[in-house]
């Protein structure tokens, strides 16, 4: 019991800490909580869902139930949403900024956007569950009483791959290195001569691409509905903050502790009860260490 | 055909003043503030449930119920209410302010879940009935029990308009409208802005669990959709369209946003067709959520704003 709740923990815990790493950037560089950032987990899987519908899911690989289509779909898919992003920023944060704003503005117009966007994809492609693919998949023991389906192997090593090349990415390109300045000290980068813009442009577009990514996979076991993002939202801010914001490292295990709490919890409370445990999470971090795991006080 | 427009009217006016409450307490809270509350779906939740959980008439299958008098229920609303703020407060004043509005939102989507999932207490998604409504059995119809209401209601919003705003204008008002501006220059007065903000959000949230206990004891009947997510940004709507700062404001914007929120949706109910019933409510949102980020952008001090002060030694 306990050893499948911490593979089915890892799981969620990985796509938990895709889309949490936007969370997080934002919250440390653009410095407010994106309540719309859910909603590009959302965007992301349906727009996979239209090159699906276009391409098909591909035949099952493997013991895949997906062939290579449905991986192309979702980069596609992280591509324009991270456009979507960027888009969405030029369209009101970036006029707010510029007004000089209250960060605290900045959190509502996320939420008037978020609105927007979640009921935009109400409107496209109603309330009824997707699916990519309907092909059936059989769950392998790997261990005595423990069962995975192969997807979520595939999902999980994917997630590592996409983690691995950002870390990459920041840590020796200069974007990333960029970025990872703006972070951490944005007045000194800004003094170091950093376009602080092309730096927020570069995080919303990584964002946007970590949320669809996440969306896509979220999307893939088993379904998609319009709320696939908004119901992960917390689960997203409970890991940005538990790991520390701005920090890569962070959320990533952040992510992963927020999924595990989540399926372990499963072993003793009511599951409907699931979704409040990234909160109580949240208030035990927030109470005992504020500034995460990896954060530094400040 | 009048009758009907008539006591539609009386309804309307009803919920306006009961969402106008929780705009009051939301304008103390961002308004006067600066606390940013994504949960106010969840403070109203609190409120109703408390009240229906005491006031409900006993039934067998539920641990609460307990029949007790309405005025026990609204008290007891409010109290438990403050409590629930005063605990989320207490660990999330302290931190940037957009972790209040993490928790706080936290929090709405928690109490949520426990109205959906302990069946027990709360009814679960059939929700709870049988809530008294006061001094129901002296009217003989329900109109004109909705009058008496709206006379009580609109005694209490006066009340509340007018304790706010000697409030805001006393010196303890004066010390929030300070920490807003400027906290460091607050903190050298040797004010204590955690304290100023934690009582600012107290009483703003009583001021949510009241008006959630106003609207089960004038419906009669609680369940879990009632407090869905998207109330708490009708709300945020009605104070920013009005004018945050501003209590007349805060009244103005809860008839306004209200105004054109049910006449969109009956726009909507006429013209689009029921098989679409679901696209018909998306765009009404979308409107909304349009209206409120163009106010954001170009408008930002809403219909009536807060008024700016200058101090009268001040040359011209």
């Amino acid at each position: 019991m306990i050893a499948q709740a911490l593979a089915d923990g890892l799981f969620t815990g990985a796509i938990i800490a895709l889309g949490a790493i936007g969370v997080s950037y934002t919250l440390q560089i653009l410095r407010f909580a994106n309540f719309a950032h859910s909603e590009l987990l959302t965007w992301g899987a349906y727009l996979a869902l239209v090159f699906v519908a276009f391409a098909g899911p591909g035949t099952p690989t493997g013991p895949l139930s997906f062939g290579w289509q449905l991986v192309a779909a979702a980069f596609l898919a992280a591509l324009l949403t991270g456009v979507l992003a960027w888009a969405v920023d030029a369209l009101v944060f970036s006029r707010l900024r510029r007004q000089g704003a209250h960060h605290l503005t900045m959190v509502f117009a996320a939420f008037g956007a978020a609105l927007v966007l979640r009921n935009l994809v109400v409107l496209f492609w109603g309330h009824e569950s997707r699916y990519y693919t309907r092909e059936l998949q059989m769950a392998f023991e790997v261990l005595p009483g423990v069962r995975i389906l192969p997807d979520q192997v595939f999902i999980l090593l994917l997630t590592l791959a996409v983690v691995v090349v950002l870390y990459v990415f920041l840590a020796y390109s200069r974007t990333g290195m960029a970025m990872r300045a703006a972070a951490e000290n944005p007045a000194l980068a800004q003094a170091c001569g950093i376009r602080v813009e092309a730096v927020v442009r570069a995080t919303w577009i990584l964002s946007g691409a970590l949320a669809a990514l996440a969306g896509v996979f979220t999307g893939l076991t088993p379904q998609l509905h319009p709320e696939i993002g908004f119901n992960l939202l917390l689960a997203l801010f409970a890991a940005a903050i538990l790991g520390g914001i701005g920090s890569l490292p962070g959320a990533v295990v952040g992510g992963l502790l927020v999924g595990l709490a989540e399926n372990l919890s499963l072993l003793v409370i009511n599951p409907g009860y699931k979704t409040a445990m990234p909160f109580l999470l949240l208030l035990a971090v927030l109470l005992a260490r504020p500034q995460g795991i990896f954060g530094e006080k400040r | 055909m009048l009758t009907g427009i008539f006591s539609y009217a009386v309804f309307f006016s009803c919920v306006v003043l009961i969402l106008s409450i929780l705009t009051l307490g939301l304008n103390l809270q961002w308004g006067f503030t600066g606390l940013f509350n994504a949960g106010i779906a969840g403070f109203y939740a609190i409120g109703a449930y408390t009240h229906a959980i005491l006031t409900a008439a006993p039934q067998p299958q539920f641990l609460g119920n307990f029949g007790l008098p309405w005025i026990v229920g609204i008290a007891a609303a409010t109290a438990a209410t403050a409590l629930a703020a005063w605990l989320i407060g207490l660990l999330t004043i302290r931190l940037r302010g957009d972790y209040l509005a993490i928790t706080s939102f936290g929090i709405a989507v928690t109490i949520q879940l426990v109205t959906l999932n302990w069946e027990a207490l709360t009814g679960g998604s059939q929700g709870l009935s049988r809530i008294p409504k006061p001094l129901a059995g002296t009217f003989d119809s329900p109109l004109a029990f909705n009058l008496w209401y709206l006379a009580l209601l609109a005694a209490v919003v006066g009340l509340l308009y007018w304790g706010l705003e000697r409030i805001v204008r006393s010196p303890w008002g004066r010390v929030l409208r300070a920490i807003r501006e400027d906290e460091t220059a607050a903190l050298a007065l040797g004010k204590s802005a955690r304290r100023f903000r934690l009582e600012a959000f107290v009483l703003g949230a009583a001021l949510m669990g009241l008006a959630g206990a106003l609207y089960v004891s004038f419906i009669g009947f609680v369940s879990p959709f009632d407090f869905l997510p998207i109330l708490t940004f009708q709300v945020w709507a009605m104070l920013i369209v009005g004018g945050s700062g501003n209590n007349r404001g805060a009244l103005l914007g809860a008839l306004v946003v209200w105004g054109i929120w049910a006449a969109a949706g009956a726009l909507v109910a006429k013209l689009v067709p029921p098989s679409h019933a679901a696209q018909g409510a998306a765009v009404q949102v979308i409107l909304i959520g349009l209206a409120l980020v163009l106010v954001l952008l170009y408008r930002p001090r809403g219909l009536i704003g807060e008024r700016a002060v200058v101090s009268r030694h001040a040359d011209g």
